[in-house]
Parts: structure tokens; C-alpha cells; sequence
């Protein structure tokens, strides 16, 4: 417990997707004008986190690791199929995001009126693709792992996409320099919000 | 334009098969130089961990090095028995996987060079978990079993700068020459101490400030991997 | 499209228009600072040179080609599955890569680490290829896709000459700043390792960048 506990506290704020690894920027310098929709985008990624990065990883635990197809006939455990994963990875969440989509409509409407726009632009956010990746490379061994794991990158990402555009909605009123108005300066602030995350570094649980 | 259904699926079903075959081919032909890298790697990472200068020899001359040092490798179990003694089988056997296997049935790989100065050196190689993922090294002892020689570390994805650090010299350098059996012939292994906690000289080194559990988790793949080595230390430890 | 009439009409093949589109992602169009595009996988390779190189290359290679194959076969596919294609597409050339780099420089494939794979979801991949492959000749793709490729690379490549430079004192992993500074009490910024500078590095890009070109400063 007291593992996955330690694992959700640092996926948000030290191994913060934004902060510690840019992954997710483009939605979320694009997205983060107002706090309402980044909010929205926000609570998307993460669900869609919550149910890629666990099937992500039971497809490469039971079909695409080297020996992983070995429950499936003892003749199969020198395949390694682990060259494929980028490409089932990509595949899995571009059909998730999609059953997502059609299940949310099915069966909650309001739901899908405030997050149906944002679902499409996720399969592509290198966010969802990077957590599957990380999952991977860090050789999680259980699913409660995983799980832990993408709840609290994506609740890290929400994070930062509403900090950033709660920024942005009162800098609109600050004597920004010229030429460092919009983009500039949101690498800037996100710059400096990472440093300020920095510290969270030295916390221990 | 509009495309029916049956034109959809025909279409998806020709992709897929020319990317798989596409996929297949690569992977197949660059097998052998991906796995002749990797072994190429631990044959540095051998050799680093008794401080044999390996960093900017070309790639070919590696195995070069590597027969000229390591004489003699064999697989020992954790009665202390040796188990395996061909060379090459030892050198396959990876870690990883042994340490998931019961212990009655674990082979513990021992590499022994054959240092400039005359002297053997016991290499045996390290498997655990840092704060993040997998960390991994090899430790090397002196002919009395107990001495370090040098060690080397790596890791899969810790924290840089702070965690990272465990596959610095600074962090390294510090083991050699501490002891890891105390005077009564018990395993104490290597401590990992915070700066500031008391420290035994004989056996304690320094952890890396802001990456306590990566230094924890160095520290404990150190005494699991020896615990599993003792049986066999013990025959030969001379204090 | 091999009839002599299409042949014609045809621009040679390094037209005014063509080098055009390999200038543009440089300075007006560049795919980082002006289009916004594929910040997300690349800054956290950009602490030192040689992966930062190696990235920019590939991820060159990766978007040329992949805009190649969708010009090439634009006409043919599906609407619908439109997306799935692109992603399988560059998803394959971005395995091949991988692949390349892990057996032949092993030692920078392993600090890229997941970063390869992120190329697929690096935006410049989609969004050249919806703006632009889906809409044009083979060739006229191919450059635009090295344009981009080249334009996020000087980009990334500029981020890891500051923070390398700053931060280790190093260039391309040779040491520059001499001894004597060091001992004359100079010490390495060692935040410049660290994340967040590669966000100020950019940020500072592209205020030279607008400052000097005032018809891309943003109006609000």
C-alpha cells in the first residue's frame, strides 16, 4: 500500500508528465486559454490514462514481451515480439479512445457534451503514448502499479494544464513584453512552475 | 470521397500485412547487431568492475579485452556448489531472471579476471530496484572474498541528477576497499548511510543526497544479491 | 502519373516553390516556435548535443518519409480510417528507426530511451500530414517534410548547445570552458540540466525570434 501510495504522491508532482518530461505539450499550450475547457481536456487525458495504460500493459505482458506468449504454448517462449509495441501501443489507444467515445454518447450525454470535443485530439497526445511507454520501460510488475501510475499522471497533467491556464487568464491583463505575449510567455511560466515542482522533489512518504 | 465498406476492410487488411511483413524483415536482420551490442555492453560493464579502463576501446576490440582479462567464468548455487562451468552458458545468464526462479534453482554466475597486478578478482553481477525501475551492476572482490575491488552501476530511469547519480565515479569509487563479511565471518554487506548518520568505516559509504531511495535500493540490491552468494563466499572467505 | 502530359507540368525538382518549403520551417513556419508543434516528446533529450542530433535526424528522416508514403497513396485511402493509416504509417517507420539506432548506435538509443516512440505522437508528424501530404504531389511532401524536420531540429539542437554549453561546460561532450575558469571560482549551472530550462530556453527563442520579427508577435 504503502508502495502505490508513494507511486501515486510522486507520479503527480515529481514525475509530472508537463513539468519533468513535456509530454503532452502541444494540447496543452494549445488548450490552456481558459480554465473551463483545459479543466475539461484535463479530466479526459485522465480517464483515457485509466483505461489504456492497464490494457496497454497486459498486451505487452501477455503477448508482446520476449517469452510472454509462453502461456499460450510452451513453444512460444523464445518469441519476442517487443518490436511491434510502438505500433500495438498506438493501436490499442487510437481503438480505445474511440470505444470511449462511442460508450460515453451511448450512455451518458452530458458527459460526452463536455468531453466528447476533446476525446479525438487524445489519441494523438504524447502523454497517453508516454505513460504506456514508461509503463514499459520501468518494468511495473503489477496492474495496481500501473493503474496508480496513469491515475496520478494524468491527475499530475490536470494539474498542470489548469495551473498554466489560470495563469494565462489573469496575464491577459499584465504589460506582457511584445514579442513574448501568447507563446513566450507560457513557456516561461510553465518554466517557472516546473522549478517550483522541483521542490516537491525532496519530500519522502 | 466515399469509399464502401468492403473497400475499408480490404485495405486495412493489405496495410497490416505489409507493415508486418515490413516489421518482421527489419527486426530479423538487425537482430544480430542489437544483441551483439548488448553483449558487447556487458562485456564493458565486466570489465569496468575491476577497473579495467574499457571506455573509447572500439567496439571490436571489446571481446579482445575481455579474453584477455576473464579467464574463467562458472555459475555457483546457493548451497555454495558449482553448478555450471562453461564459459559462454555463465555469460548468458542473465540476473533478472534467475533472481525470479526459486532459490534451490538459481545459478549464480561468478567471473574471475585476472588482474595486471597477478591478482584474481571474483565478479558477480547485481540485479534490484531503485526508486523507479530496474538498477543493475556488477561488484568485484579481492582473492580473500570479503574486499571490494570495484563495482559499477546503472539504472533503467532514475531521477537525473539526483538518483542518476548511483553510475557516477563520486558514488562509486567510495566502495572500493570496504569489507563486506564482518571479523566474526558474518555477511554485513555495504551501508548505504544519509550524510550525517554514524557510519562504520569498514563497510559504509556515503548515499547521494536527495536520492535516498535510490541509495537504499542500491544498498539492498547489494546484501540480496550477496545473501544469495554467501554459502559460496563463506568457503573461501579469508579474514 | 507517369504520362509525359503530368510529366510537364511538373516542377523541377529544386523550383523556387520547392526550396521554398525546405527555407520556410527555418524562420517564418518553423514547426516549434510558430506552428506550436511537437514541443511534447523532444526537450528532454536536449541536455546534451549528440541524442539532441540524433533526434533531430530521426525525427527528419521519420516525417519525410512518412509524408512520402501519404502523398503517395493520398488518393487511395479511406476517409474514414484516414488517421488509422497515418498512425500505422508512421508508427512502422518510426519501429524502423528505433530498430536502426538500436543496433547501430547503441549508446545514444539507450539515452533516448522511450523518446524514439514518442516521435509517433509528435504533432509535426500529423500535422504536416494532414496540412500538407494530404494535399500534395510525392515530392513537393518529401521537402516539406525535411523542412519541418530540419526546422524542429534546429530548434532542439539550439536548446542542447545552451544547456550542454551551461550546464556541463561541454560541447558535443568535449570540454570548452578551459580549467583556469573553473579555478578562477566558475561553476557549471547546474539547473541548466534540469527540466525546466529547456522551457525558458525555448521561451527565450522565441522572444529573439518575435522580437526581430514583429509580424509573428501575437495580437492579444
Amino acid at each position: 500500500m504503502d508502495n502505490l501510495f508513494n507511486l501515486f504522491v510522486r507520479s503527480i508532482f515529481i514525475d509530472n508528465m508537463i513539468f519533468a518530461y513535456f509530454l503532452g505539450m502541444c494540447s496543452y499550450l494549445a488548450v490552456s486559454k481558459t480554465v473551463k475547457t483545459s479543466l475539461g481536456l484535463g479530466v479526459a487525458v485522465t480517464f483515457v490514462l485509466l483505461i489504456t495504460a492497464p490494457v496497454n500493459w497486459l498486451v505487452d505482458t501477455y503477448m508482446l514481451k520476449a517469452g510472454a506468449l509462453s502461456w499460450l504454448s510452451p513453444q512460444l517462449a523464445d518469441l519476442d515480439l517487443s518490436y511491434l509495441s510502438f505500433l500495438i501501443f498506438i493501436a490499442v489507444i487510437a481503438a480505445m479512445v474511440q470505444l470511449v467515445e462511442m460508450v460515453v454518447e451511448k450512455f451518458s450525454p452530458s458527459l460526452y457534451n463536455a468531453l466528447g470535443i476533446f476525446l479525438p485530439l487524445i489519441a494523438v497526445n504524447c502523454a497517453i503514448l508516454g505513460v504506456a511507454l514508461f509503463v514499459q520501460e520501468r518494468e511495473y510488475e503489477t496492474i495496481g502499479e500501473v493503474t496508480v501510475y496513469a491515475v496520478g499522471s494524468g491527475i499530475g497533467w490536470l494539474l498542470a494544464i489548469v495551473s498554466l491556464a489560470a495563469i494565462r487568464e489573469k496575464i491577459r491583463y499584465s504589460a506582457v513584453p511584445k514579442p513574448l505575449k501568447g507563446l513566450g510567455i507560457a513557456f516561461i511560466l510553465t518554466g517557472l512552475m516546473a522549478i517550483a515542482f522541483m521542490s516537491f522533489m525532496g519530500i519522502k512518504i | 470521397m466515399e469509399h464502401s465498406n468492403k473497400y475499408i476492410f480490404i485495405y486495412s487488411l493489405v496495410m497490416v500485412v505489409l507493415v508486418a511483413v515490413a516489421l518482421t524483415i527489419v527486426a530479423v536482420q538487425l537482430k544480430p547487431a542489437q544483441d551483439n551490442n548488448i553483449r558487447i555492453e556487458k562485456m564493458q560493464n565486466i570489465l569496468s568492475s575491476v577497473n579495467i579502463p574499457i571506455t573509447g576501446v572500439p567496439k571490436g576490440d571489446v571481446i579482445n579485452v575481455y579474453n584477455k582479462y576473464i579467464k574463467t567464468a562458472f555459475a555457483v548455487n546457493v548451497a555454495g556448489e558449482i553448478c555450471e562451468t562453461d564459459a559462454e552458458k555463465v555469460f548468458k545468464i542473465e540476473m533478472a531472471n534467475e533472481l525470479k526462479k526459486e532459490p534451490a534453482q538459481q545459478q549464480l554466475p561468478v567471473f574471475v579476471a585476472v588482474l595486471d597486478k597477478g591478482d584474481s578478482a571474483y565478479i558477480v553481477p547485481l540485479r534490484g530496484k531503485g526508486l523507479w525501475g530496474s538498477i543493475w551492476g556488477y561488484i568485484s572482490f579481492k582473492t580473500d572474498y570479503n574486499t571490494v575491488e570495484g563495482c559499477i552501476f546503472d539504472h533503467k530511469s532514475e531521477t537525473p541528477g539526483l538518483g542518476a547519480e548511483i553510475n557516477q565515479e563520486w558514488f562509486q569509487k567510495p566502495l572500493f576497499g570496504k569489507k563486506i563479511f564482518d571479523e566474526k565471518g558474518e555477511l554485513v554487506s555495504i551501508g548505504i548511510m544519509k550524510k550525517g548518520q554514524p557510519k562504520n568505516e569498514a563497510h559504509d559509504v556515503d548515499a547521494i543526497s536527495g536520492g535516498t531511495i535510490t541509495s537504499k535500493g542500491v544498498q539492498k540490491m547489494i546484501k540480496d544479491n550477496l545473501t544469495s552468494y554467501q554459502a559460496y563466499f563463506k568457503k573461501h572467505l579469508k579474514s | 502519373m507517369s504520362d509525359v502530359k503530368v510529366k510537364k507540368e511538373k516542377d523541377p525538382w529544386f523550383s523556387p516553390k520547392n526550396l521554398s518549403l525546405l527555407k520556410k520551417p527555418f524562420n517564418i513556419e518553423n514547426p516549434v516556435t510558430v506552428q506550436v508543434l511537437g514541443i511534447c516528446s523532444a526537450l528532454a533529450v536536449t541536455v546534451q548535443m549528440k541524442p539532441a542530433i540524433v533526434m533531430a535526424l530521426s525525427v527528419t528522416i521519420v516525417t519525410a518519409f512518412s509524408n512520402l508514403i501519404i502523398a503517395l497513396i493520398r488518393d487511395s485511402i479511406p476517409s474514414r480510417i484516414r488517421i488509422i493509416v497515418q498512425l500505422v504509417v508512421v508508427a512502422a517507420l518510426v519501429i524502423i528507426v528505433d530498430q536502426i539506432l538500436k543496433a547501430y548506435v547503441y549508446d545514444v538509443s539507450k539515452k533516448l530511451s522511450v523518446f524514439v516512440g514518442l516521435i509517433i505522437t509528435n504533432c509535426i508528424l500529423m500535422g504536416r500530414l494532414e496540412a500538407f501530404a494530404m494535399a500534395n504531389k510525392p515530392w513537393p511532401s518529401f521537402i516539406d517534410g525535411i523542412g519541418n524536420g530540419l526546422g524542429y531540429g534546429i530548434i532542439l539542437v539550439t536548446v542542447a548547445f545552451f544547456r550542454e554549453l551551461l550546464g556541463s561546460g561541454k560541447f558535443y561532450g568535449m570540454k570548452v570552458i578551459p580549467d583556469a575558469f573553473y579555478k578562477a571560482g566558475y561553476v557549471d549551472n547546474g539547473l541548466m540540466i534540469l527540466p525546466p530550462m529547456a522551457l525558458m530556453t525555448i521561451g527565450i527563442i522565441i522572444w529573439i525570434q518575435r522580437w526581430k520579427k514583429p509580424e509573428l508577435q501575437e495580437k492579444n
